[in-house]
Formats: structure tokens, C-alpha cells, sequence
């Protein structure tokens, strides 16, 4: 009760469609094609290190990271760069990118070998050269998590996939637990972290199970089953939840004494530590009315959406309104189906184009839904009436730095109003106001 | 792939909410407060409630066709509007008052101030304290029905003489609990009845439509407030009781389910609505206890919707790892 009189922070009720949770992870077959954009996600870009003609095999470096932010772009396939060339991205940007057409033989780079890790350095240059990234959407480069400025001593591993439909991260849980644990050990000891708490919510109990029944015998590793609420998986939201600690206003989970891992991103450490194979797959949800059988698939990065469909196949008569990269709360709408398939991309939801049509929105009636919601304690409405104002002193008064476009207040608001966008372009605006 | 695919922000989904269903929700929530004057009052209660009802769409729509402003009708705020309205009106109210009513509540209380969303105060509200201050006769012809004309005069109270179960002589207190309860006296079509009013609550609450945090504050808040007031005299028992008949008694109830949780004028946060409830209680206290106006009620939620805006400015939420900015300094 007093904690609600803080903050509602009541986030939304989206529904779960999580249909693929119980379904084997598919391997997809070689695409026809793989196209490796040199800046996948934030950070500095990588510089291209083949050119056309050259022969690449499975685990060959294709684009060198361009900085400490950045992650090395490897190939999932074997066979021949036929041109670097500048494409756009569904972030409306475009970057050079690197084609390669498969040979089919898919023949491991002699180069792939365990690294070998004896200290926290060589944990962290392990990872950098793993070329991973946050696999659970956001895509930060993980090296730079792992590098802290401030003590931490406790580890987050996020597994509450708060987010509709996606069921991949479930998976990693289910399929690969050992991979888990053996990164979750390996962060452990290398970062002298002694407590490491995993979060899950409570609508995967097969997950929950599992995890504990694993845990039992380490020391310092415990699961927390967390209420089913989105978004759960934010990581501000998640610390709160799992250690009671708040991330200090414009600081970073290390402010708070924490790191936090996705769950895939955490196994993905612990496969790299033991076969020394880089971040060249992933799996991937493919769900979404529009779906003829959803399903979770393991997806070589670069390949064509197109083909990850194909493979999954669409709904006959069905009209496709939207593909979405990700989650149908935080992901990205894309415009070309040509587009490839990045590191952290999750999963992919494909919405008729019924579904697909929101309604028009109508006045807003003050009833706020958009403040109860707001996962973070901000005030939508209040926010948007600053931002129509172009007011940005009160909008840094309201804190609109916090909001993380988690897409809540949008889906609670009932007159449809798109106050996740506005809370946007506030955003933008008051950060440019302020570098002015 | 032929056909264009959708390109917007996220998010992609959300809720089957709407402010049409939003509205509906307090309609089937008035409905028990309608059916049961109906059956208090006479069939007379369906002709006032019908006409002020048609009277609020037809200004709505009709400020809106002239404004050249897109018609708002179909999201059912007019009616609720004209729904509470008609319920704060007695039944012998004549039609042409009502239609006055209604202009003043949609035309000059919401519209003019831009419409839904946009009002400084509940419309209703403002239409029947300005009725009140202009038709005041007619506003308080309260019809009793026949059990409550016998009451009145075991109590040895002329019927005629036009005074609710809070204006009868003796006080309050002596008035019969069960008829309180059930709202068989005078006064306004929907605030008799206490039964239906708390049916419509726990309808409002069931939906999620409103908060319960407005009416329990401010009911809680008043009934603390009075049984202080005479707990000295009368000793906690009787105190109690006499608290129970004020809360039944007058637009109390009616106003803090229906009139004071109307969302644009009460405030947005937990913390706002308790202030807010609060300070409708002591507001109401105040006129009932040492006022000589029947509108306690009333005029409390007109001075609380004032001051709204400074409740929400003052109320705000605590971010998340929120950090208090220092006066002058600005973020590098």
C-alpha cells in the first residue's frame, strides 16, 4: 500500500500467446543468402575486413568491432562475399553491409577454438571477441557490461520474457540449462560476484522448476519467480524487483551494484567459453496470427526475414499488416521483408493486416490509465501536455529521461491515443534541448 | 509480400479498452440508482431521465455539427452526463428546467471548455448547483413517496413541508435506518436510495472503471470528521449511529461514487485521489455541520474539482531511481 502511494507502476496486462513455449527449437536450412549490416545496434560500427570474392567459413570474422562499444560480426556460413554494399535498415538508417552466397558445405574456420580464460581480462576479451551483444532486443554490446566502473556484487540473469508471444529466451532455459549455468559460473568467478539471483516469471513454472532444481547445488545462484506482468524484463524494473535496489536516475545498473544478463546472452558465454564457436545463430520466435505454424527456430544472423517466413510459412488468404522485429510492445515494424535478421533480434511477429490496424485515436480523458501503468513512475499525460507546450524544463522536472519506451501507457489507453510515441518525440526533444 | 506492410511505432497491440465501453460501464452502473427511483418516485423518473438524456446528445451533437468539430456522440459521455443529471433532479422536476439543465452541463460546463477531457468541473455538477441557485423552489419540491409520507407523520412532520431526511426536524438520527437505506423519502431521484448507489459502486469497482480510493476517502473522511464532532456530546454509540444516518441521508453517497470519481476532474495519482477525497469530506463536514445550505455535497466537489490541477501538480508519482533536481542546475 505505501509502496503504491509512491508509484502505481501497475505496468500492463498485455496477454501472454505464448502458443510456442512447449515447441523443440528448429534449425533452419542454410538460406540462399546472408547479408551482415556492419552496425547491427548501438555502439561504434564494424569495419568490413573481407571484399568480394573473398572465400569465408562458419566463424570467420567479417566485420572488426569499431571500438570498445562494438561487437565483431562474424559468418554463419561458408562460402563467397559477392559485395559489400550500403543497405537500409529498418531503423530507417542505412550502413554498409557484407552478402555472402552459402556454399551449403558449412565448414567450420580453422580459427574456431576454445578461448582460453584465467582472469577477468581474458573473460571480458573472450567476450569482445565472441562478438556478443544483449540477446534479449536491446543489443548492447555485453564486453562493456562486463566491465563495470563501480563495485558490483550481485549478477542478474533476466529470464521473465515479459513480452507476447516471444518464447525464445524459455527455450534457452529449457534446452540449454547446463550452458546457463556454466556461464552463469563462469561471470561468477571471473568477476568475483558471489550472489546471483535469476529472474523468471511465474507463467513459465516448467522454467522456474527447472532452474531451481539446477541451483540448488551452487553457491549463491537462487531463482526468483516473478510476478507475470509486463514489462518484467526491463531491466530497471527487473533490479527493482529481484534486489528491492533502484538504478539511480540517469546511472546505470553498475550504479546499483548489479549486472544483468539475458538468460540466451549468458549461455551464449558459456557455449563460446567451451567450443570457442562465435555468436553466428540464433533462436528466434516466429509467432503472430498471420503464421501458419509458429514456431521457435534457429535462425543463421543475416539471413533475409523473407526466408525465416517462408520457412515458417504465412496463413493462406491471410493479408499481412506488419512484420515485426522482436516483441509486438517494443519491437520495430519493418518495411522490406529483404531486411536480415541482426544478432538481437528475438523473434519475429507477423500480424494480419486486421490486427494490424489500431483504432483512431480519440480526446484524451484524463482518466489516467497512461500514470497507473507507467512501469518507471512517470506521468504520460502530464508528460504530453509539457511536450505541446514545448516546455523542457518541466519535461526534465517529470523526469521523461526514465521513460524507456516500454509501450505501456499505449496499450492501457483507451482513448488509443499513441502516448508511447509522443513520450518519444519528448524524449528526443528534451535531450536536444539540453545539448543545445 | 505485394501489399505494403504496416510501418508505425511501437507498440504494435493494445488493450480492448475504449472510452465508449469506458462510458458504458457507468451507464449499466447508474442503471439500479434509475430502476430503483423508478420504483420510489413512479414511472415519471423514466420521462425526466429520457428527455434530459436526449437533450444532452442533441446539444452535443448540434455544438459540435455548428463548431464544424467531428461528432463525439458515439463515445456516450453525453449520456452518462444527462444520465447523473436527471439523477439530481427531483421527479416532479418540469422538462423544460431539465432541458435547461442539460445546455448548461454540456454546452457551457464541457464543450465550451473544449469538450470531453477538457471541462474544469463535472458538467452535471455545475448544472444542478446552477439550477439549484435558479430554480430553487423547484429543486427542492421534493415527492415523497406514499411509505415515506406515513413516516413523516409518525414523526409528526408536515409532508408538505419540503424537507429531506437531513433537514427534518430532531435531527437526522431519528430517522428510520431501513428507509435511508432504501431511499423510500424525499429528495433527488438518484440519491435516495443507498442500496442502488452501492450496487453501482461495486459494478464500477467489479470493471475496473474507477479507483475506490475517492469514495471511501471521502465518505471515511466525513464520517470521521462528524462522529468527532459529536462523539462528545452523544457518546461514541449514539455518535456512530447518527454518523451512519448523515452518510446514508442527502447526495453523499451518490456524489462520491458518480459525480466526485468522474475522471477528468479528480486527480490522477493514489496520493491525489486520498487528498482529494479527504478534502471533499472536510469541505462537506464543514457545510453540513455549520452551514445552512442543503448543497454540502454539491459545492464540495465544484471547490475540489478547482483544485485539481494543484492536487496533481502536488501529488506527483516517485520515478523509479528518481533523483531531486537541484534549482539552477542543468543536466550536462
Amino acid at each position: 500500500m505505501l509502496k503504491k502511494l509512491k508509484r502505481a507502476a501497475l505496468g500492463a496486462r498485455v496477454p501472454h500467446e505464448k502458443g510456442t513455449a512447449g515447441m523443440e527449437t528448429v534449425r533452419m536450412p542454410v538460406p540462399s543468402k546472408v547479408v551482415l549490416p556492419m552496425q547491427q545496434h548501438i555502439g561504434a560500427p564494424c569495419a568490413p575486413v573481407v571484399k568480394k570474392g573473398d572465400t569465408v567459413q562458419v566463424g570467420t570474422l567479417v566485420g572488426k568491432a569499431g571500438g570498445f562499444v562494438g561487437a565483431n560480426i562474424y559468418s554463419g556460413v561458408s562460402g563467397t562475399v559477392t559485395g559489400v554494399e550500403d543497405i537500409r535498415l529498418s531503423n530507417g538508417r542505412s550502413c554498409p553491409a557484407v552478402t555472402i552466397q552459402p556454399d551449403g558445405l558449412q565448414t567450420v574456420d580453422p580459427a574456431v577454438k576454445p578461448p582460453v580464460v584465467t582472469d577477468k581480462e581474458s573473460l571480458i576479451a573472450a567476450v569482445q571477441a565472441c562478438g556478443l551483444v544483449g540477446l534479449g532486443g536491446a543489443g548492447f554490446p555485453t564486453a562493456v557490461k562486463l566491465s563495470p566502473k563501480t563495485p558490483v556484487d550481485t549478477l542478474v540473469i533476466n529470464g521473465a520474457e515479459c513480452e507476447p508471444y516471444l518464447t525464445a529466451d524459455a527455450r534457452e532455459f529449457l534446452e540449454n540449462s547446463e550452458t546457463v549455468m556454466s556461464g552463469i559460473q563462469a561471470v561468477m568467478k571471473y568477476l568475483g560476484i558471489k550472489k546471483c539471483l535469476i529472474g523468471i516469471e511465474r507463467n513459465k513454472p516448467e522454467c522456474i522448476d527447472l532452474m531451481c532444481s539446477l541451483a540448488k547445488g551452487v553457491a549463491g545462484v537462487e531463482v526468483k519467480p516473478l510476478p507475470t506482468r509486463y514489462p518484467q524484463g526491463a531491466e530497471k524494473v527487473l533490479i527493482e524487483s529481484v534486489t528491492g535496489r533502484e538504478v539511480p536516475q540517469g546511472g546505470l545498473p553498475a550504479d546499483a551494484g548489479v549486472i544483468v544478463l539475458n538468460v540466451t546472452t549468458v549461455s551464449t558465454i558459456g557455449k563460446y567459453l567451451a567450443t570457442g564457436m562465435p555468436l553466428v545463430t540464433r533462436r528466434m520466435t516466429i509467432d503472430g496470427d498471420a503464421v501458419a505454424k509458429p514456431q521457435n527456430v534457429e535462425v543463421i544472423v543475416g539471413t533475409p526475414i523473407q526466408e525465416v517466413l517462408d520457412f515458417c510459412g504465412l496463413k493462406e488468404g491471410v493479408q499481412i499488416g506488419k512484420i515485426i522485429m522482436g516483441g509486438p510492445m517494443m519491437g520495430v515494424a519493418v518495411a522490406d521483408p529483404a531486411t536480415p535478421v541482426l544478432k538481437q533480434n528475438n523473434g519475429l511477429v507477423v500480424l494480419s493486416a486486421q490486427k494490424a490496424t489500431l483504432p483512431a485515436p480519440q480526446p484524451c480523458i484524463r482518466c489516467g490509465r497512461c500514470i497507473d501503468a507507467c512501469p518507471m513512475g512517470l506521468e504520460p499525460v502530464v508528460i504530453a501536455g509539457a511536450f505541446s507546450k514545448k516546455n523542457a524544463e518541466e519535461l526534465n522536472k517529470l523526469c521523461i529521461d526514465l521513460c524507456m519506451l516500454c509501450g505501456s501507457c499505449s496499450f492501457v489507453c483507451p482513448a488509443k491515443r499513441p502516448v508511447t510515441q509522443t513520450m518519444s518525440l519528448a524524449k528526443e526533444f528534451a535531450k536536444k534541448e539540453a545539448s543545445k | 509480400m505485394e501489399n505494403r506492410l504496416n510501418v508505425t511505432a511501437s507498440p504494435h497491440i493494445q488493450d480492448n479498452s475504449s472510452t465508449r465501453k469506458l462510458m458504458l460501464n457507468v451507464i449499466i452502473a447508474l442503471l439500479p440508482c434509475v430502476a430503483a427511483s423508478t420504483i420510489i418516485f413512479g414511472a415519471n423518473t423514466l420521462l425526466v431521465t429520457g428527455v434530459t438524456v436526449a437533450a444532452c446528445v442533441l446539444f452535443e451533437y448540434l455544438y459540435c455539427f455548428l463548431m464544424k468539430k467531428p461528432n463525439p456522440v458515439g463515445d456516450l459521455s453525453a449520456v452518462v452526463t444527462g444520465i447523473i443529471l436527471a439523477m439530481n433532479m427531483p421527479v416532479s422536476m418540469p422538462l423544460w428546467i431539465a432541458v435547461v439543465g442539460a445546455f448548461i452541463a454540456i454546452v457551457i460546463a464541457k464543450q465550451l471548455f473544449g469538450g470531453i477531457g477538457m471541462n474544469f468541473a463535472n458538467p452535471a455538477l455545475l448544472a444542478r448547483i446552477v439550477l439549484f441557485t435558479g430554480f430553487a423552489s423547484r429543486m427542492t419540491a421534493w415527492v415523497y413517496p406514499d411509505k415515506c409520507t406515513r413516516t413523516f407523520l409518525m414523526l409528526g412532520v408536515d409532508a408538505a413541508s419540503g424537507a429531506t431526511p437531513l433537514q427534518v426536524p430532531g435531527g437526522v438520527g431519528k430517522y428510520p435506518l431501513m428507509d435511508l437505506f432504501l431511499g423510500t423519502h424525499g429528495g433527488v431521484m438518484g440519491e435516495t436510495c443507498a442500496l442502488a448507489i452501492l450496487i453501482g459502486f461495486a459494478i464500477l469497482l467489479f470493471t475496473r472503471t474507477i479507483s475506490a480510493a475517492i469514495p471511501v476517502t471521502y465518505v471515511g473522511s466525513y464520517a470521521v470528521f462528524s462522529f468527532l464532532l459529536n462523539v462528545g456530546e452523544l457518546g461514541a454509540a449514539d455518535a456512530a449511529m447518527l454518523v451512519l444516518h448523515e452518510v446514508l441521508a442527502g447526495g453523499l453517497l451518490f456524489g462520491a461514487v458518480f459525480m466526485a470519481t468522474d475522471y477528468v476532474t479528480s486527480p490522477f495519482t493514489l496520493k491525489g485521489k486520498i487528498v482529494f477525497g479527504i478534502g471533499l469530506g472536510l469541505i462537506t463536514f464543514g457545510i453540513r455541520a455549520f452551514g445552512n445550505m442543503a448543497e454540502g455535497v454539491s459545492y464540495a466537489i465544484l471547490l475540489m474539482n478547482l483544485f485539481v490541477p494543484y492536487i496533481n501538480d502536488l501529488t506527483r508519482q516517485v520515478p523509479l531511481g528518481y533523483k531531486k533536481h537541484k534549482k539552477g542546475a542543468k543536466k550536462a
